[in-house]
């Protein structure tokens, strides 16, 4: 073709072929445009959690508020809470009187501003055969009175494991073990790869596959930029312990929806606390203790 | 030669070069024009989805918290075994010296490039937050190396396609001036490329590999599989071209590079049927529990059978595949011979692709069954990180071809020498390979 007689010609046809390409490619990406829904140039070029300084976080907190207040219409507190010196938290749950009423994964729904649409919480409870440990015989989507004859009940969250597989593999370390044993998600560093959903043994972690929808009177405004606040588009989410209610003495929300009392939460450093007691008394187990995870959340049977 | 070596004559050359590639890149033939016009209408279609993906969520795809990678993952993993494919043609050429092989090797070279472009591409479109990606820049963002798999996948993914751009375009530029490569500027990378390449697959496969949770993948025979299929898929995937090359182009594809190119592929695809086999029976003679998901792949499991059909075609593809190549009389056939190439590519790609990382998540952690099936925004995606691939491949062979043929020259460029067509090569394995 080099031989073509009227190069000129077939230059401007080649311009025109790339001009025309060039529109139908910004045609093609312009529903991009919508993204400013969700980020701006200051969530852009934020930085790491752990690596922003106490103002440039003070500033971060005013505007996730700011941003709360804008796409959902509520005001709301976004408070740093971090953890406290010689804390370890650490959660068992006795299945003896676990009755599956599944008012702790509402409690999570509420308390964690979960989206609303695909009924998001952080717990989901299994139904097992009696004289099964077995999950495969297990089920999650029960729909009778409960506690039905010959089942017992497992809810199962987060185990905050001391060897946690899934924050090994987060490429951008958007994910880490806190001091207190809380594994936590910087949700404004998350790229979404989803490799941690992967990665983790309980089924844990969630992702946000659209932006949460919340309506503004069912916001809990008590907020906290590691746990309970809204996230955004695109990023994976997980339980926290309730962490703004832990670090502060509080209870989680699951433990203090729980009607039979088969929660059981403290510090177990703490030799004078009820976790410390179960610990140290009860025939407890972990899940797939084979896996090495060291889940700090505990099981046992009351008889 | 000598005086052209300075940094101020490739600063005068290297412009007009890049030109000239772009020049040869953008002219062809009708056929060339309406290949290139469907692959960037696919491409566009695919690009739009993904823009929609991104602004809407990814609710757009069948994506669940149960299973949370699906076709682009599946992909992305085909895509890394097909640029790892390509150094079969690397291993022949520079470590055997074939001199049939040494004559077509940039093909393999180039695959390597394009399904690298589609390998980052199907990571990307993967991504929930992509306006992120530069949280895993290395000195910027927070690079999680070297205990996050993901990163060292980053690593040897670039690298391997940096290797490669650097190997073509040195071949392609000096060819372009009429000098004989200096080898001291392209055999050591070549040495690199070929251990690279299996760092690639082996990398690719760690990723799940080391994912204790998910039994399906926490095995160690994952990854010498991902390189037996890899070894099945690159080499078929030549040969197709380098047909289409014979025939649309005036290169010179030397009968002996085929030939090999299909005794490589006769032990690739066995050993990796041997591999299946191995993985199958460890699977269901053993039970319980770790054979859930291969349950579910092969038989279906609690009344879902989603993959069961996909699966039985890959292996009816790959088994017809591997007796065509096994039988003279079969592979003597050329419309049969084709035949099993395409069908083995498809094979390995049901297989190592959607069969390989939807069991992985089905049964879940907890032993929930949700189903996964893309969805059209998903497929337009796919398609379009394929026709980007393939649009890649085709400038770039287009390019590298008309270098080697003598067709894109330097003005000043000294006639063309058939002694400097390739580097003698002593005792070369020509005469062994049939």
């Amino acid at each position: 073709m080099s031989d073509d007689p009227r190069p000129t010609r077939r230059v401007a046809l080649k311009v025109l072929g790339a001009s025309l390409g060039a529109g139908a490619f910004a045609r093609a990406l312009a529903p991009l445009q919508q993204i400013e829904k969700y980020t701006s140039p200051a969530e852009f070029l934020q930085k790491h959690y752990r690596e922003l300084s106490r103002d440039e976080l003070h500033a971060v907190l005013r505007r996730l508020e700011g941003e709360t207040k804008n796409r959902y219409g509520r005001e709301v507190t976004i408070r740093d809470i971090r953890p406290t010196e010689g804390v370890q938290f650490a959660y068992a749950l006795n299945l003896s009187v676990c009755i599956g009423c599944r008012r702790c994964v509402e409690a999570c729904h509420v308390e964690n501003n979960h989206d609303r649409a695909s009924h998001q919480s952080y717990i989901r409870v299994l139904e097992m055969e009696q004289g099964s440990l077995d999950m495969e015989r297990g089920r999650t989507d029960y729909d009778h009175a409960v506690p039905a004859p010959g089942h017992f009940y497992m809810p199962v969250q987060c185990q905050q494991c001391q060897n946690p597989p899934c924050t090994k593999v987060c490429p951008v370390e958007a994910t880490w073990q806190e001091a207190d044993g809380i594994v936590v998600v910087d949700y404004n560093w998350c790229i979404g790869c989803r490799y941690c959903e992967a990665a983790c043994p309980y089924h844990a972690r969630r992702f946000n596959w659209r932006a949460p929808e919340i309506p503004a009177d069912e916001i809990n405004p008590q907020q906290s930029y590691l746990s309970n606040r809204i996230r955004p588009q695109g990023v994976v989410e997980k339980c926290t312990f309730c962490l703004h209610r832990t670090r502060e003495g509080r209870l989680p929300a699951c433990l203090e929806a729980c009607p039979t009392g088969a929660r059981v939460f403290g510090n177990v450093a703490d030799p004078d606390s009820e976790i410390r007691w179960v610990l140290e008394h009860k025939r407890i187990f972990v899940l797939k203790e084979e896996l090495g995870t060291m889940p700090r959340f505990f099981y046992f049977f009351d008889v | 030669m000598g005086d052209r070596n300075g940094a101020a004559g490739h600063r005068l050359t290297y412009p007009g070069f890049l030109l000239r590639v772009l020049d040869r890149a953008t002219d062809g033939t009708w056929r060339f024009y309406t290949w290139m016009f469907v692959l960037t209408a696919i491409a566009l279609v695919g690009m739009n989805a993904w823009a929609q993906q991104v602004a809407r969520g990814m609710a757009l795809t069948g994506m669940s918290d149960h299973v949370s990678w699906g076709l682009y993952i599946a992909n992305f993993t085909f895509a890394v075994g097909l640029a790892a494919g390509g150094v079969m043609m690397v291993i022949p050429a520079y470590l055997f010296h074939d001199r049939d092989m040494h004559d077509v090797v940039i093909v393999g070279e180039l695959l390597a490039i394009a399904a690298i472009v589609m390998a980052l591409g199907f990571v990307v479109v993967d991504l929930g937050r992509p306006d992120r990606a530069w949280h895993l820049v290395p000195g910027i963002g927070k690079f999680h190396w070297p205990i996050s798999m993901l990163t060292w996948d980053v690593v040897v993914l670039n690298g391997y396609f940096a290797l490669n751009l650097h190997v073509v375009g040195y071949l392609i530029y000096t060819r372009y001036l009429g000098r004989r490569p200096d080898p001291r500027w392209y055999l050591p990378f070549v040495f690199v490329s070929i251990v690279w390449a299996f760092s690639i697959h082996t990398v690719t496969a760690f990723l799940y590999a080391g994912l204790g949770g998910r039994p399906f993948w926490n095995n160690a025979l994952l990854a010498p599989r991902f390189l037996a299929s890899a070894f099945v898929t690159g080499p078929a995937f030549i040969v197709l071209t380098l047909q289409l090359v014979q025939r649309f182009t005036r290169f010179r594809v030397p009968a002996g590079a085929i030939d090999l190119l299909v005794s490589i592929l006769r032990i690739a695809s066995l050993v990796n049927l041997f591999m299946l086999a191995a993985e199958l029976f460890t699977d269901f003679y053993t039970g319980g529990h770790h054979a859930a998901a291969a349950r579910y792949l092969w038989f279906g499991l609690h009344g879902h059978r989603e993959l069961v059909p996909w699966i039985w075609s890959a292996l009816a593809l790959n088994v017809g595949a591997a007796v065509v190549f096994l039988t003279p009389a079969l592979r003597a056939h050329r419309a049969v011979l084709n035949g099993a190439l395409v069908a083995t590519f498809a094979g390995v790609w049901i297989e190592k692709g959607m069969g390989l990382i939807i069991p992985g998540f089905i049964p879940s952690t907890l032993h929930e069954l949700v189903p996964y099936t893309p969805t059209l925004a998903e497929w337009k995606v796919t398609a379009g990180v394929w026709a980007l691939g393939l649009m890649v491949f085709t400038v770039a062979l287009k390019v590298a071809l008309q270098a080697m043929t003598g067709e894109m020259r330097a003005p000043d460029a000294p006639p063309l020498d058939e002694a400097e067509e390739a580097p003698s090569h002593e005792g070369s394995s020509h005469a062994e390979v049939r």
